[in-house]
């Protein structure tokens, strides 16, 4: 399963991509795979702010509901509004097209505290 | 958990498999929306051999099963089948099946996997008092189904019977690949098909026969998943879901199953008698929600939308991969029951917006 170098996991298998003060939120290939076709995902309001590990949105897949956990602490400046009519990209470019928010990180140090590619593979390669 | 004859060949396919009914089956394969348009638009091939397979024969085994069940067996000719109910005493619902006729005193009997065991005593205690035997086959029956527009055009090459003379619902013995088998024009996914029961360690060469025979058109392995989402667009209940103990069948909309005009008592008759002498409480609908969002299982819903409290339930719901809508199907008050009345799907923290519609969702081109 693809894990690119660069990007920052979390074990409920986000991904953050930082870029200054800012940072890009998806979710991962691993992750998309496990849940199977999705179907439907909610995002929240661009304004919206959000501890690390909080609930910020939920994606569905034909068989099941998985919410989605902020990474980092932050504000989202920007959500896909492709997915609200393609909810599919989440599975087809869990990396790109697929990608789910943009927060303002309120401490992008945090981000330092995420898995580095390597030890995300680990993980989904045990699990 | 049990595993079918066709385990290795799910494994061989990248079969993802969860449990069912206390059996390990395949969930889907490549992926329930691919899956599902196969069935719609080409040719699926499912592993049911999770299904129960039970024989009741005798000279009294009409009558016994007319005592079992709510509908009335007895009625079929040879070599048809009718879609039937078995209720407890007080008019809830043990399991939904099918029984087929084939011979004057022998009827084959298909319960779904979960039930097969508290089916199975039911029919044996209701047979007691009646010259019938029951014989439960399940476990040395296997059960391939070939659903979809391009099925008879796959199986048929395999047969030494002509598909064109069975009809739907009906059910021959045949020889398919070489195997012995019973023959049944019959399905869960609303679409023409068959299926094909066969001794239990007969499954995998015919499941590799007709892959080979239908790939090319388009046939391809097709799990529970699909299987799901395909039955719900076809309005079909689930047992576990539409139907359980709590649920009779009158509120289920099986009304018509129930035969109270055949001759003598069955098991939950006097109770469904009483049920229909009085207003249902809750009846069975489709829905179309009108706003983004998916209704699941268990969900509550608010019927009508301007009811101050829930009083309907959603039993099953998903989007549908051939209506491209988000679909589903609830109990709700007779009175929310009107197909166009609106109703509100709590889901998480809101309400979505939902129409009654008229069952099914999809009905095949003919």
């Amino acid at each position: 399963m693809d894990v690119p170098d660069g990007l920052r996991y979390t074990d409920d298998h986000e991904w953050l991509r930082v870029e200054g003060d800012a940072g890009l939120v998806g979710i991962t290939a691993y992750a998309a795979d496990q849940l199977g076709d999705i179907v439907f995902v909610e995002l929240p309001a661009v304004g919206a702010r959000f501890e690390r590990g909080k609930t910020f949105g939920v994606v569905e897949s034909v068989k099941a509901v998985s919410d989605l956990f902020a990474p980092v602490a932050g504000e989202v400046t920007e959500v896909n509004p492709a997915l609200a009519d393609q909810p599919e990209l989440v599975n087809t470019e869990p990396y790109g097209a697929g990608w789910l928010v943009r927060l303002r990180l309120s401490d992008p140090a945090q981000a330092d505290a995420l898995k580095d590619a390597a030890a995300y593979r680990e993980m989904t390669k045990a699990g | 958990m049990r595993r079918t004859s066709l385990y290795d060949r799910h494994a061989a396919a990248g079969a993802r498999l969860i449990e069912f009914g206390g059996w390990e089956m395949p969930v889907q394969y490549t992926g329930i929306l691919e899956e599902h348009r196969a069935v719609r638009q080409a040719a699926g091939l499912f592993d049911l051999s999770h299904m129960g397979e039970l024989y009741v024969e005798g000279p009294g085994a009409a009558a016994a099963l007319a005592y079992a069940l709510v509908s009335d067996p007895g009625r079929l000719a040879i070599g048809r089948a009718q879609y039937s109910l078995i209720c407890a005493p007080d008019g809830g619902l043990i399991d939904d099946l099918i029984v087929y006729r084939l011979a004057e005193e022998r009827f084959f009997v298909v319960p779904n996997a979960g039930n097969r065991e508290v089916v199975t005593e039911a029919v044996r205690e209701r047979l007691a008092g009646f010259e019938a035997r029951l014989d439960d086959a399940s476990l040395r029956t296997a059960l391939l189904a070939v659903q979809g527009p391009r099925a008879q055009g796959i199986v048929a090459p395999l047969v030494d019977t002509d598909l064109g003379t069975l009809r739907y619902y009906g059910i021959t013995q045949a020889r398919v690949a070489g195997t012995d088998a019973l023959l049944a024009r019959t399905g869960y996914t609303g679409e023409d098909g068959f299926e094909l029961f066969v001794p239990w360690d007969a499954a995998p060469p015919l499941w590799d026969t007709l892959m080979a025979q239908g790939s090319g058109v388009g046939l391809v392995p097709v799990g529970l998943g699909a299987r799901d989402t395909l039955r719900l667009e076809a309005g079909m209940p689930l047992y576990g879901n539409e139907l359980d103990r709590t649920v009779n069948p009158f509120e289920a909309g099986l009304g018509r199953v129930v035969r109270l005009d055949k001759p003598g008592d069955f098991v939950g008759r006097a109770a469904l008698e009483a049920v229909l002498a009085r207003p249902l409480s809750r009846t069975l609908v489709g829905l179309v929600l009108r706003e983004r969002g998916v209704a699941r299982h268990g969900y509550p819903l608010f019927a009508p939308a301007a009811a101050a409290t829930p009083t309907g339930i959603v039993t099953s719901g998903s989007v549908s991969p051939t209506l491209g809508v988000s679909i589903a199907m609830a109990y709700v008050p007779p009175e929310a029951s009107a197909v166009g009345t609106m109703e509100a799907v709590a889901i998480r923290d809101g309400r979505v917006a939902a129409e009654v519609v008229a069952l099914p969702f999809y009905v095949r081109p003919r």
